[in-house]
């Protein structure tokens, strides 16, 4: 099931259009990650999902109502975390969930055995007292997400959710956001915990097996990335290309090799002048290198003759499986490229 | 219209009121601190300028002259010099405000039926001390030379009544004593609410985009209207409690008359207010930072309280600057906030300027909603 579906947004600033032409679908039960450069246009893609913006064209249905003909309805379905979210500082934690329930419409007699289960989810239900402002950074974010979980969407948009988090917390919370997209909660029990993201009132749609919530999420990291069930890759305002992470990574296959030794520098302008070379990136003390397809193995064998022809020292040169990484710096020279002819 | 939704923004105002007590200091004690420093500081009653003296005659008729000038609480004879030269000096070091010359043949001129001349010298450097100082010594100079006239006459057997031929009544109406602190203290209320409300709903609302929970906010069910009443209803509750907390303290520390019901007052008062949340609600849709948002409203307020009678008089102004007092509402409402505690004016009396304000309100609040809506998009 389709719980969101945009169509052909499109969305100019004055002379600039940060979003162009894009079109996307969320199904129930799947994450999906949108990666791409600072100023590709995702958090402009995200805040026109979530209703924060208008699109000049195009249109967006979220659990089956549009967001541009009836945003009221559209906007009931989603939980939305922006970038620079944050919370009422002077508020407790809990006091912060009521707000948000409350101007959400969660009766009165509801909200707070709400709160508490869903601060149970993530984590803080000790801290419920404590003022917002008071809180860490990991903390806050995991606030942000209960307050964006309260009124239970069927779908939640996070704009980059774990900016400035250390790697546990950010670890914490894609494991919060894995338990919500799941179809049955790993650790079974009565807990009205399944509840959580179950789409409409008392757990109606937890039945038949259409459960979890459908996930979009921009991130800048790519160990997140690949968690996602879809990947799309922005530049300028387009989605210029979409898949399972796993897809994206096999269109690189045997094309990435890796190479460590000394010097490193001299080693990186050796390989650079090779033609079948088509990129080299240092990642700390080794260099990726992209090559033509079907040119690995002569790249390993030319490099290892006029390494030892200049006295440099090769440790290990082998062609490695690529990362997504990989995939996207070479999709974003690609698109320069294009860019430029 | 007070759905669950407005209370719960409304409340949450009220905790975030509550917990930061700067803001919370702000709104309850600067209006009792600008009372008092202005109900007292704010005055032009003249008590005490120090005052050099140059006696060059030193003999009976002078000394009746210091007596006289002496007895009026307005100089304080603090200096007694022997040269002219000396008096200027006082006067630049700010010593003394003003000196008197008498000549050296004054008390035989005024025995002899002559006709004498002292000199006053006066710091000109404050205008306001000075023209009152400056009728004062007239005024008492003048009673003391009819005195001496009287005498000169009944000494000649001239038979003279005790009246005088004319006789100046004056009566002051609303403020007998002239006090300035009834002048200033129902003008300190029109500041307090064009003040605490401008600022604080401009910034309360720019803090809510500066920390990206506005955002949170859009895309709740939660309508414009709802945000924005539920962001300044708050604000208009806090303005009116600090406008009974001047009045009461204005009335039992001050004195400052009520003449008028306090429904009247409240009533009208709120049509002001509805003003200055427009124009705080206008510069949160211009400014991107509390700070640009404080420094608007400054903007706004200093020409405002300089041009609206707070302090000087409309009628004393320049033409073009009475022009520009027109479009200030809180001209309209000095006028209408002074008329009803003093003078205990029927609402009918002060139709225009309700008029006015009810012109005002409704142009602005269109302005700011129509902007803050856009603002949104």
């Amino acid at each position: 099931m389709k719980l969101i579906h945009a169509t052909n947004l499109t969305k100019t600033f004055g002379g600039t259009t940060a979003v162009d032409d894009l079109s996307l679908q969320v199904r129930a039960g799947e994450i999906y990650g949108l990666v791409g450069p600072d100023g590709a246009g995702k958090t402009t893609t995200i805040r026109l999902l979530c209703g924060a913006l208008r699109p000049d064209r195009g249109d967006i249905m979220v659990g089956g109502h549009s967001m541009i003909r009836d945003p009221d309805r559209a906007r009931e379905q989603i939980g939305y975390l922006s970038q620079r979210f944050s919370l009422y500082g002077e508020l407790t934690v809990l006091e912060n969930l009521r707000f948000f329930a409350e101007v959400r419409g969660i009766p009165r007699s509801e909200w707070h055995d709400r709160a508490m289960e869903i601060l149970e989810f993530v984590g803080l239900a000790d801290f419920a007292n404590r003022r917002a402002g008071q809180l860490s950074g990991g903390m806050k974010q995991k606030l942000g997400l209960a307050t964006a979980l309260v009124h239970r969407p069927r779908v939640l948009l996070l704009d980059e959710p774990t900016g400035g988090v250390d790697p546990v917390t950010r670890q914490d919370f894609w494991q919060l956001i894995i338990k919500l997209v799941a179809p049955s909660p790993p650790t079974p029990g009565p807990s009205l915990l399944s509840q959580i993201g179950r789409g409409g009132r008392g757990g109606e749609a937890g039945e038949g097996g259409e459960g979890g919530v459908a996930v979009l999420v921009s991130t800048p990291y790519m160990d997140e990335a690949v968690r996602c069930t879809y990947v799309g890759f922005m530049c300028e305002g387009r989605l210029v290309v979409e898949d399972k992470p796993a897809t994206l990574r096999r269109r690189l296959e045997e094309r990435i090799v890796e190479l460590r030794g000394e010097s490193l520098t001299k080693l990186r302008a050796l390989a650079g002048a090779d033609e079948n070379v088509e990129s080299v990136q240092t990642f700390g003390d080794r260099l990726h290198l992209r090559v033509r397809e079907g040119s690995s193995g002569a790249v390993i064998g030319n490099l290892k003759k006029s390494a030892r022809q200049q006295g440099l020292e090769i440790h290990k040169i082998e062609t490695i499986p690529p990362g997504l990484e990989d995939v996207f710096i070479a999709l974003l020279e690609t698109s320069n490229v294009e860019r430029e002819t | 219209m007070l759905n669950s939704r407005l209370l719960s923004l409304i409340r949450k105002e009220f905790i975030q009121i509550w917990r930061d007590p700067r803001t919370l200091m702000l709104i309850l004690f600067i209006p009792i601190m600008q009372l008092f420093l202005l109900g007292y500081a704010a005055t032009n009653n003249i008590r005490n300028l120090p005052m050099a003296v140059f006696d060059q005659d030193r003999g009976p008729a002078a000394r009746a002259l210091l007596a006289a000038y002496r007895a009026a609480d307005y100089f304080d004879i603090a200096f007694d010099v022997d040269s002219e030269a000396q008096i200027r000096e006082l006067i630049e070091a700010g010593d003394a405000r003003l000196g008197l010359i008498i000549p050296p043949n004054y008390s035989a001129e005024i025995g002899g039926n002559g006709s004498a001349k002292v000199v006053f010298v006066f710091d000109g450097s404050d205008p306001t001390a000075t023209s009152t100082a400056l009728a004062a010594a007239q005024q008492i100079g003048w009673q003391h030379a009819t005195e001496i006239q009287q005498q000169r006459l009944s000494r000649a057997g001239v038979p003279i009544s005790g009246e005088m031929p004319l006789e100046i009544r004056t009566q002051v109406w609303y403020n007998p004593d002239l006090v300035d602190a009834y002048f200033m203290i129902p003008a300190i209320i029109g500041m307090i609410l064009f003040a605490i409300t401008s600022i604080l709903t401009a910034t309360t609302i720019v803090r809510e985009r500066e920390r990206g929970t506005m955002e949170q906010l859009i895309v709740t069910p939660i309508r414009p209207w709802e945000l924005v009443v539920g962001k300044l209803l708050p604000y208009v509750i806090l303005a009116l409690t600090n406008t009974v907390e001047v009045l009461v303290i204005g009335s039992w520390w001050f004195g400052v008359p009520v003449r008028s019901e306090m429904w009247v007052i409240m009533l009208l008062s709120s049509l002001f207010l509805v003003t200055s949340l427009s124009i705080g609600l206008l510069a949160s849709t211009i400014a991107n930072t509390q700070q640009e948002a404080m420094l608007t409203v400054w903007m706004l307020l200093l020409p405002t309280i300089f041009l609206s009678g707070f302090f000087f008089p409309l009628e004393a102004m320049p033409l073009v600057l009475r022009w520009v007092s027109y479009v200030l509402p809180l001209r309209y409402y000095l006028v209408i906030i002074r008329s009803l505690l003093l003078k205990g004016t029927s609402v009918s009396a002060l139709q225009n300027e309700v008029i006015a304000l009810v012109i005002f309100g409704i142009v602005l609040m269109t302005a700011a909603a129509m902007r803050f809506r856009k603002r949104l998009d």
